[in-house]
């Protein structure tokens, strides 16, 4: 089922595809790679070139290699705070939306559970219509979670799109292994946490990680409803960095700006590296829990 | 338990469920908070679209402000900037939804066609990559690519082009950059539903489409292309229905002063509208009138794809 492991099929076909097609075909393919693989190089270089060198244009090698915009970065306080911000809300999302999501997917997973088609089509109705950025802040507002902590893990508990993907895998868990174990006394809730769960842990991975990457990525939330930037995470202080930026070259070019300019670019730069990181160390091992994540949601959504 | 034939009345009926639902109490418990989470977070937000059609101010709650009918929304038909932003939503979409539509089915179809399996999995890896980065680190990135020395124009130098422009502050290349932008980041991870419904295709067609001398783009286009046909149409359906839900976050990020004519989307102006300008009301009629233009685009196109498809329909 995994796109990434090639099929058995396509290797009995290499016999027959012709060496025109397949040279042309590839090196498309290299050429399409690189136009995503060098600028981000050049984003990872530049981070590491002297922030007076980035004004004469770095391309595919560091000018004069300098870990000062890292320095200068990590030497704020406020971006220690944005980090710790960033990990409490990831980990502690994930969580609660791994099992919440579990929660309600378990029942929804059985054909004859009472109510179920109302459910779904509440379900569904949440993936395709919603009341809106201004009624949704004014329910936030009204719920007191402004300018709170909570406001990152309580609005995104539940997604009917994770919980579509939760229920194929839950189906998966044999019938029999439930049964035995109801026979044996068991009730719903230790079925559920000591033989449903466990056995699933590779869709509540794939859930975890989705939510993962969001809360990770998440940056509207806090523009929305935080202005306390003791709450900033990572994203909304690189966003600040950016807006000063945006409006130092935008308004017009005089020289003090463009030296506002050379240093606030070092530290974006040095911020865009640290805020990307986690995803770019952890992505090669969990890539295959995405795709596997998003087939499974396409497959009944 | 009920003899053939015989019609249950319906209170019998309804206990019987009832009793059948009271059996299963556990399973009912857990759905419980699923349903309470529904309710106050995606059912009460609907209830507040009643406010496209009151004058809501601060001090009042949303059941004391005055009706006010269709008001706010006559005034969107003269606000120019409103219709700046729909043009701009229209124009950039248009844009995305071609190229990013056509190239991961292309993509894929490339994908599919390579040979060693080592190769496949570095450029699969490589090309989802940007699909990770949030608009926030891409719209960094590209302020950096585009800037008057950035890599944008050192490229340009190597080929002879020396320019110095900035072009974020370039209203006129705003559309081609936040489309091609986007593009750009969703392409690649765009091909992973294609890429598994061809590992589905039966090689047998090929393998005969062969004895009969089709050549390789030939049977691409008699076979694979084919047996694609309706994630297709379900990406179509999925893309057109969002053609006015332009990204925010990606708005937000790379909007600046010098291009914000051009830049401004619809979604960006009922923020501006809504929670730095305090009106409410109207930025929520403004919303309300574009979510209803999503719908009927998307049951347009299922309708559409009803016709063409030989009546698969995907909703």
């Amino acid at each position: 089922m995994s796109a990434i492991s090639a099929p058995a099929v396509a290797s009995k076909r290499i016999r027959h595809s012709s060496p025109v097609f397949t040279a042309v075909n590839c090196t498309l393919l290299v050429l399409f790679t690189l136009l995503i693989v060098v600028p981000v190089w050049n984003i990872v270089i530049s981070s590491f070139s002297s922030s007076g060198s980035l004004g004469e244009g770095v391309v595919f090698w560091p000018k004069q290699f300098s870990l000062d915009n890292y320095k200068s970065v990590l030497a704020d306080s406020g971006m220690w705070n944005a980090l710790f911000i960033s990990v409490a809300k990831t980990g502690v999302g994930v969580i609660f939306h791994t099992l919440f999501c579990a929660l309600f997917a378990y029942p929804m997973s059985k054909a004859y559970l009472k109510g179920r088609k109302l459910y779904s089509a509440m379900g569904i109705t949440t993936m395709f219509f919603s009341g809106g950025m201004i009624p949704t802040f004014l329910l936030i507002k009204s719920l007191g979670l402004l300018n709170s902590f909570w406001v990152y893990i309580i609005p995104a508990l539940f997604s009917y799109y994770d919980v579509i993907i939760l229920m194929n895998f839950f189906r998966q868990v044999p019938d029999e292994l439930v049964e035995s174990a109801k026979l044996d006394g068991a009730n719903e809730w230790r079925i559920f946490g000591s033989i449903v769960l466990p056995l699933s842990m590779p869709g509540l991975a794939t859930i975890g990680l989705f939510h993962g990457v969001a809360q990770w990525n998440d940056f509207m939330t806090t523009k929305l409803y935080i202005n306390n930037e003791s709450l900033y995470p990572l994203q909304m202080r690189l966003y600040d960095i950016i807006a000063r930026s945006q409006a130092a070259s935008s308004n017009g070019g005089n020289i003090g700006q463009v030296v506002l300019d050379t240093t606030t670019r070092g530290v974006r730069l040095s911020t865009i590296i640290i805020t990307i990181l986690p995803i770019l160390v952890l992505y090669p091992f969990v890539q295959r829990y995405f795709v596997s994540g998003s087939l499974a949601g396409a497959i009944k959504g | 338990m009920n003899s053939v034939g015989l019609k249950v009345p319906m209170g019998q009926r309804l206990s019987q469920w009832w009793s059948r639902f009271a059996y299963q109490w556990q399973l009912q418990l857990m759905v419980l908070p699923g349903i309470i989470f529904m309710i106050i977070f995606n059912f009460i937000p609907i209830y507040g679209l009643v406010l496209a059609f009151k004058n809501y101010t601060v001090v009042d709650t949303i059941g004391d402000a005055p009706w006010v009918g269709w008001d706010n929304f006559r005034i969107i038909l003269t606000d120019k900037y409103f219709w700046d932003s729909v043009w701009n939503t229209v124009g950039i979409s248009v844009i995305k939804l071609s190229l990013g539509f056509i190239l991961p089915i292309l993509l894929a179809v490339m994908i599919y066609e390579v040979p060693w399996g080592p190769f496949k999995k570095i450029v699969q890896t490589l090309t989802y990559l940007p699909h990770f980065f949030s608009w926030i680190i891409l719209g960094g990135m590209l302020i950096s690519w585009l800037s008057s020395n950035g890599l944008l124009n050192q490229l340009l130098s190597f080929v002879g082009i020396h320019s110095n422009m900035n072009y974020l502050l370039e209203a006129n290349k705003y559309w081609g950059i936040a489309s091609l932008s986007d593009v750009w980041k969703e392409a690649g991870w765009g091909t992973i539903l294609y890429l598994a419904v061809m590992a589905g295709i039966d090689p047998t067609l090929y393998e005969a489409a062969e004895m009969d001398g089709a050549s390789k783009i030939q049977r691409i286009w008699h076979i694979t292309l084919p047996e694609l046909r309706g994630m297709i149409t379900l990406n179509l359906i999925l893309s057109v229905s969002g053609l006015f839900g332009s990204n925010l976050d990606q708005t937000l990020v790379l909007m600046n002063s010098q291009n914000q004519p051009k830049a401004e989307v619809i979604n960006s102006y009922v923020y501006r509208m809504g929670l730095t300008q305090g009106d409410f009301s109207y930025a929520t009629a403004v919303g309300l009138g574009v979510s209803i233009i999503s719908v009927i685009l998307l049951v347009a196109t299922n309708l559409l794809s009803k016709k063409i498809n030989d009546n698969q329909s995907v909703l």
